[in-house]
Parts: structure tokens; C-alpha cells; sequence
């Protein structure tokens, strides 16, 4: 007797069953999360906080805010940041001031924690939408953040 | 003569299998050595290593605020939770009052990680024993609570969005809704999780019965979590150390006799629900204020040893920090429910089929990252 009824159990759940994906295979457009992500880059957009890479915005006049004071590089748990700084004559002032030469990027080694631009205390870094990477080689993933003849921004102090 | 030591030393029909390191249904670089008479399991050894990135000793190289990201990758499943435990044990050292908002907001967090990862567990629960389909339902549940990470947090696994002292930033404006839209849509799929998989029958013969463990086991080998729930061993920390905002809010611990795979496998849905109902009880009503404390840019533990423990998704992760009064731990130890939990394996699953250690061993639900460290 029990036999009849394992049978008729087994059938009954496994229908219970069918009705759930059923249900999916009829309305499988419906509540669909899937992103076509590479042809549907044109209108992807990220999240704003969205960590994709550490960016240093620059302005009109290639300006930026970073006073090469290493909070940034003392912050990183892993050395991805790395300042090259310089002492430099302050125009308005005359007097010698601390100054960025080149800030360095390993983008291959950042975790993405976030402490860098937490303890900026100039905002001059944060955080790039950019995620696409890949390359076929690392050290095309180093990078320097401060354009070419760039200076910083006046009345920025730390 | 030399056949005789052979003969008493193996017996022939044994044999040794490896399981893994890159075996799917270890779900991850764990290795088990598995002798086998037959189909019958006879031992099951892990072989751990293989994902072993030294986060103790690199704990002792950082300060107490890049601890926090590192702990991100141990039980990755459960990253705010782990960020939460850190930061609960640097704060109580400090003896720093962390504002209300946080509380809660930490509290929300940690119960959306936990059905995230409840959610990712059901999927590969599923696929372990054979149902492919339950893969795809968890993860497209997961996926909503990866969207509301990643535009509060800016990160869908590893967040590290806790800092000692509070958050690093304000919840996004979204956040409420999105979590309460969250919750409106997974109180329609968690039913349609119990239809497809927890009544059937197929499923109830490849796991009643299967990986018993007493409550008695769970308690000497020091089973946390789903785990030792399902054996009757009462070990929620939530309900008796409360921390954050835990003690503000009403919900049941999800408890088990049998102790079976089946048993684990109800205790973790009932789990669900639990969450559901405590993110439901705190949403209204974040309290305003700061979400930050502020701490000195170079945090000193006063001398001592300091201890934290937090209910990730997986069990009891356990903070031991032993401070010399500088910038960084003399010591730190992280006491992890996986390691725990995949002690046990040996013991349930000898005299089993290898199909039941998969089955064991998709409700242990272990993360060998947090195993290895």
C-alpha cells in the first residue's frame, strides 16, 4: 500500500515542483534581473558610490587638489598608492612647499577598501565608474593619476 | 612474510579517493582524502592549505582600520558581518559609544548578509543534491540584495563599508525603500524555495537521516550556527550576547532536534524569516543622527586583551585581539565557525555514501576561505 502511495507523493511534489519553474517558463520575461552587459553598454550605468577605480579629477585649467600630503599612501594596507613628491616655490607666497611629482596607481594590487579617498582630507581623489580592465598586460595597470603638467588647485590647503 | 604486513595493515578492499581541491561540491580549494571500502565512507581527512593567505599575521602588520577590509575576504559570504566584528571589538576597547543610527543600520545590514548568503547557500544546496534549478532562484534573490549593497556600500561582495567608529558614509537615500521592496518581494519567493525544494520527495530521501549529529557532538565540537541549531544546541549569539541593535528587537532562534542534513536545511529557511522579520522591525524607524564617530587617525588599544563575538551566517566568528598599547595587534585571532564546522565532517559522515557527504557537506555549509584564513 505504501507503494501506491510513494508513488502518488512522489508525482504530486514533483508537480508542485513543475508548477514553480512552469509558472517561470511562461513568464520568463517578467522580473528577469539578467543585464545583457555587453550590449547593453551604451545605457549601463553604475551606481554613483560604485568603486570601480581610484580617479583624481582635474579642472578646466589641469588643476587638481591633491597637496601630496600621503595621508593616502599611509592609509593603504597594500603600498597600491605611491606619492613622488617634490618641494616646490609657492607662487604667492614665495615660500618652499610640499608638492606632487607623480602619484602612482597600482590598480592591480588595489582591494578597493576605500580608505584612500576616506582620509583625504582635500577630496582630490575618488572613486572612477570605470571597470572594465582587463589587459594584456599588468603594468599597463599602473598608473599616474596626475595629468602631465598639472598643478594644484589655488586655495587648496590641508 | 612481507604479504602478511601488507594484508594486516590495508585491508584490500579499501582504497583512497581525493575529493577535490578542484571538486564543484567542495565549493571552493578544499581537499578531502576520503578511504573508501566500497561506496561506504570509511574516513574523511581534510587537507587544508590551499587558500591559506596568513590575514592573522598580516592583522599584526596593519592598523586597526585596514584590519577591517581584510576580513572582507575570510568568510566573503558574510563580509559586513565580519567588518562588523572588528569594529565592535576595537570600539569596546576604546570604550567608544557608537550612535543609534549605526546600531542599526549595522543590524540591517548584517541581516541582509545573511539572507544573501542563506539565499546563495539554498542555490548550491539545490545543485549539490541535483536540482539545478534552485541555482538559478537563489541567485536572482541574491542579486536584488548585491544591487542594494552596491549603491549604499559601493561594493557587491567585499564592502568594508564599517569602520571602527561607525560607517563610512550615510546609507543612500534608496536604501529604505529598495530594502523594503526587498522584503515585499522575497516574502513571495521564500514559499515558492519551500515548494520547489522542501517538499520534495526526492529531496527528503537524499537528506532525512543523512549526517546525523547529537546534540552532545555538536557541543564538544564546538558547532556554531545552523549547524549546532539543528542539534538542539541552543548557540545563537544574537539571542544571548546581544550586540548593535540586536537587543532592541523580537525574533526566535531557529531550533532543531534531529539534527540530520533535512534538519539544517529547515533550520537555515526558518533563518530567512528570522531576518526578514528583524530588517522589518528596524527599517521605519532609523533613528537619526551621526553615522560616524570620530577616532583618532592612528588608533592605540589600550593594553590587554580584548574579545568579540558576532553570529555570521555560518556560525560564531570570534575577534581575540591582544594589544601591547600600539598602533597595531600584538595578536589577532579569529576564532571561525567554518574550521569548527568542518571538524565535525568526519564524524557525521563515516558510514555514509560519498552522494551523502555532498549532501553533509552542502549543509555544513562551509567557505574555505574562512577556513584557511
Amino acid at each position: 500500500m505504501s507503494y501506491f502511495s510513494d508513488i502518488y507523493k512522489g508525482i504530486k511534489t514533483l508537480l508542485t515542483g513543475m508548477s514553480v519553474t512552469g509558472k517561470y517558463f511562461l513568464t520568463s520575461r517578467k522580473g528577469a534581473i539578467t543585464q545583457q552587459y555587453p550590449d547593453n553598454r551604451d545605457t549601463l550605468k553604475m551606481f554613483d558610490r560604485f568603486r570601480g577605480e581610484v580617479i583624481m579629477p582635474h579642472n578646466e585649467e589641469n588643476q587638481h587638489r591633491c597637496t601630496g600630503c600621503q595621508k593616502c599612501e599611509i592609509a593603504c594596507p597594500n603600498g597600491t598608492i605611491e606619492i613622488i613628491w617634490d618641494r616646490g616655490i609657492d607662487e604667492q607666497t614665495g615660500k618652499k612647499k610640499k608638492k606632487i611629482d607623480k602619484f602612482v596607481y597600482h590598480l592591480s594590487m588595489c582591494t578597493m577598501c576605500g580608505l584612500c579617498i576616506d582620509v583625504c582630507p582635500t577630496d582630490a581623489i575618488e572613486w572612477g565608474q570605470n571597470f572594465e580592465n582587463s589587459v594584456y598586460d599588468r603594468t599597463a595597470l599602473t598608473r599616474v593619476l596626475n595629468e602631465p603638467g598639472s598643478k594644484l588647485m589655488p586655495g587648496v590647503e590641508d | 612474510m612481507e604479504t602478511n604486513t601488507i594484508e594486516t595493515n590495508f585491508k584490500s578492499e579499501e582504497y583512497f579517493i581525493n575529493m577535490g581541491p578542484q571538486h564543484p561540491a567542495t565549493h571552493g580549494v578544499l581537499r578531502l582524502l576520503l578511504t573508501i571500502d566500497g561506496e561506504i565512507i570509511k574516513k574523511v581527512e581534510p587537507d587544508l592549505g590551499y587558500i591559506h593567505r596568513s590575514i592573522e599575521k598580516m592583522c599584526e602588520r596593519d592598523s586597526y582600520q585596514q584590519i577591517v577590509h581584510l576580513t572582507d575576504r575570510m568568510d566573503y559570504l558574510s563580509s559586513n558581518i565580519n567588518n562588523e566584528a572588528v569594529c565592535l571589538a576595537v570600539e569596546n576597547a576604546l570604550e567608544l559609544e557608537v550612535p543609534d543610527r549605526v546600531k542599526v543600520i549595522r543590524t540591517i545590514i548584517g541581516e541582509l548578509t545573511r539572507i544573501s548568503s542563506h539565499c546563495l547557500w539554498w542555490g548550491v544546496m539545490g545543485m549539490d543534491v541535483g536540482a539545478l534549478t534552485t541555482y538559478f532562484y537563489g541567485f536572482r534573490d541574491r542579486e536584488l540584495i548585491n544591487d542594494i549593497f552596491e549603491e549604499t556600500c559601493g561594493a557587491r561582495l567585499t564592502m568594508n563599508y564599517n569602520v571602527p567608529g561607525g560607517l563610512m558614509f550615510d546609507i543612500h537615500p534608496n536604501f529604505i525603500k529598495r530594502v523594503k521592496d526587498f522584503i515585499v518581494h522575497f516574502k513571495t519567493k521564500l514559499p515558492e524555495y519551500d515548494r520547489l525544494l522542501t517538499g520534495n520527495v526526492i529531496f527528503h530521501k537524499r537528506t532525512k537521516g543523512v549526517g546525523i549529529l547529537t546534540k552532545e557532538d555538536a557541543i564538544s565540537f564546538g558547532a556554531s550556527g545552523p549547524v549546532g541549531r539543528a542539534s538542539g544546541y541552543s548557540c545563537d549569539v544574537r539571542k544571548h550576547h546581544p550586540y548593535s541593535a540586536l537587543d532592541k528587537v523580537t525574533f526566535n532562534e531557529a531550533l532543531k532536534t534531529e539534527g540530520d542534513t533535512f534538519a539544517r536545511y529547515q533550520v537555515r529557511i526558518q533563518e530567512m524569516w528570522e531576518s526578514l522579520s528583524i530588517i522589518e522591525q528596524l527599517i521605519d524607524n532609523i533613528p537619526e543622527g551621526e553615522y560616524r564617530v570620530a577616532t583618532n587617525a592612528v588608533i592605540k588599544l589600550p593594553k590587554g586583551e580584548y574579545y568579540q563575538k558576532v553570529e555570521t551566517a555560518r556560525g560564531e566568528l570570534g575577534v581575540y585581539i591582544i594589544s601591547k598599547g600600539t598602533k597595531n595587534p600584538y595578536r589577532l585571532k579569529f576564532r571561525s565557525p567554518g574550521f569548527s564546522n568542518l571538524s565535525l565532517l568526519n564524524h557525521i559522515a563515516v558510514g555514509g555514501k560519498i552522494g551523502d557527504l555532498v549532501a553533509t557537506m552542502a549543509t555544513l555549509d562551509l567557505v574555505i576561505p574562512d577556513i584557511d584564513r
